[in-house]
C-alpha cells in the first residue's frame, strides 16, 4: 500500500483520530475508577443514600 | 425492558454492566474490519490516496451531528417528560460529541490542504461545523459553571434545543450556498454516488464509530450516575455535620 505524496496528511489524520479516541477512553476509565473510589470511601464512613436505605 | 424500567438508575447500571463487554468487543471487531477495508481500498482517480481520509472524516462528521440530535432528544426528555436519566444522557454525550466534531474539523482540514490547496476556508459548511464545536464547548462550560444539577439541566436543555437549529444548516449548507465542500454523496435523494469500493468501507467505519459512540456514551452515563450519587452522599454528610438549632 503506497500513499504517494499525501502520506503525511493521511497518516496525521489517522494518528489524530487514534490519539483523541484513546484519550476519550482513558478519561472515561479514570473517571469511573475515581467515582467508584469516592463512593466506597463515603460508604466506608457509614453514609447511605436515601434511596439505598432499607 | 421498557424506557420506564431504564428510568431507574440502578437498573440502568445493571444493564450497562451486562452490555458494555459485548459492545466493546463488537466495536473493536468492526473497527478492525473497517480499518483493513480502508487500507485495502483503491486510490480515487481524482483524489489519489487522500480518499482514505474520507473513511475517518465522514463518520466523525456524521457523528458530530448525530450526537447533538441525541442530546436534543434528551433535552426534550428533561424539559417535557422529566426523565431522570435524560440530563445524565445529555451531559455524558457532550464531551464525546465535541471530540467527534473536533476530529471532523481536523481530518477535514488535513484532507482540504492537498485537495483544495487550503487547510481552512470560511465557507458555510466549515463555519457551521465550527459553530457546532463551539456550542459543544459552551454546553460543557455551562454544566461546569452551574452547581445545582437540576438548574444546569434545564438551562442546558434549552441551549441544546436552540443549537439543534444548526443541524439542518450544516446538512444543507452545501446545497444552499456556494461552498468548497462537496455536496452529499451518500445520504442523498437518488442513492449514493460513491463506488462500492469506497462505499462499503465507509459504511463499516460509520457503523464502527457509531458503536464506539454508544459504548463510550453508556460508560460516561454510568460515571455521571456515580458522580451524582457521590454528590448526594456528600450533601448528607454535610447536613449531618451541621450544628442543630
Amino acid at each position: 500500500m503506497s500513499l504517494g505524496p499525501y502520506t503525511t496528511f493521511i497518516v496525521t489524520s489517522y494518528l489524530a483520530v487514534l490519539m483523541v479516541v484513546v484519550l476519550l477512553i482513558a478519561w472515561i476509565a479514570i473517571d469511573y475508577r475515581r467515582q467508584k473510589r469516592r463512593l466506597s470511601d463515603l460508604e466506608a464512613k457509614g453514609l447511605v443514600r436515601r434511596s439505598g436505605r432499607k | 425492558m421498557t424506557l420506564i424500567d431504564l428510568a431507574n438508575p440502578t437498573r440502568f447500571l445493571a444493564l450497562t454492566a451486562r452490555a458494555l463487554p459485548w459492545l466493546v468487543a463488537t466495536t473493536a471487531i468492526l473497527l478492525a474490519i473497517g480499518l483493513y477495508q480502508s487500507a485495502m481500498a483503491p486510490d480515487d482517480y481524482q483524489q489519489g490516496a487522500t480518499v482514505k481520509i474520507m473513511f475517518i472524516h465522514v463518520p466523525n462528521a456524521w457523528l458530530s451531528m448525530f450526537v447533538w440530535a441525541v442530546m436534543s432528544l434528551a433535552a426534550l426528555g428533561t424539559l417535557v417528560w422529566r426523565h431522570p436519566l435524560a440530563d445524565v444522557a445529555a451531559k455524558a454525550a457532550a464531551p464525546i460529541g465535541a471530540a467527534f466534531t473536533f476530529l471532523a474539523l481536523v481530518t477535514g482540514s488535513l484532507w482540504g490542504r492537498p485537495m483544495w490547496g487550503t487547510y481552512w476556508e470560511w465557507d458555510a459548511r466549515l463555519t457551521s461545523v465550527l459553530i457546532l464545536f463551539l456550542m459543544y464547548l459552551g454546553l460543557i462550560a455551562l454544566w461546569r459553571a452551574v452547581e445545582d444539577p437540576s438548574r444546569a439541566a434545564r438551562a442546558a436543555a434549552v441551549l441544546t434545543l436552540v443549537g439543534a437549529l444548526n443541524l439542518p444548516i450544516i446538512k444543507f449548507s452545501v446545497d444552499w450556498w456556494n461552498t468548497l465542500h462537496q455536496p452529499a454523496s451518500v445520504m442523498r435523494m437518488g442513492g449514493p454516488t460513491l463506488d462500492r469500493a469506497f462505499l462499503i468501507p465507509l459504511l463499516v467505519m460509520a457503523l464502527a464509530f457509531s458503536l464506539l459512540f454508544i459504548t463510550l456514551h453508556l460508560a460516561a452515563m454510568r460515571n455521571e450516575i456515580l458522580r451524582r450519587r457521590v454528590r448526594a452522599m456528600q450533601m448528607i454528610q454535610a447536613q449531618a455535620g451541621k450544628p442543630q438549632a
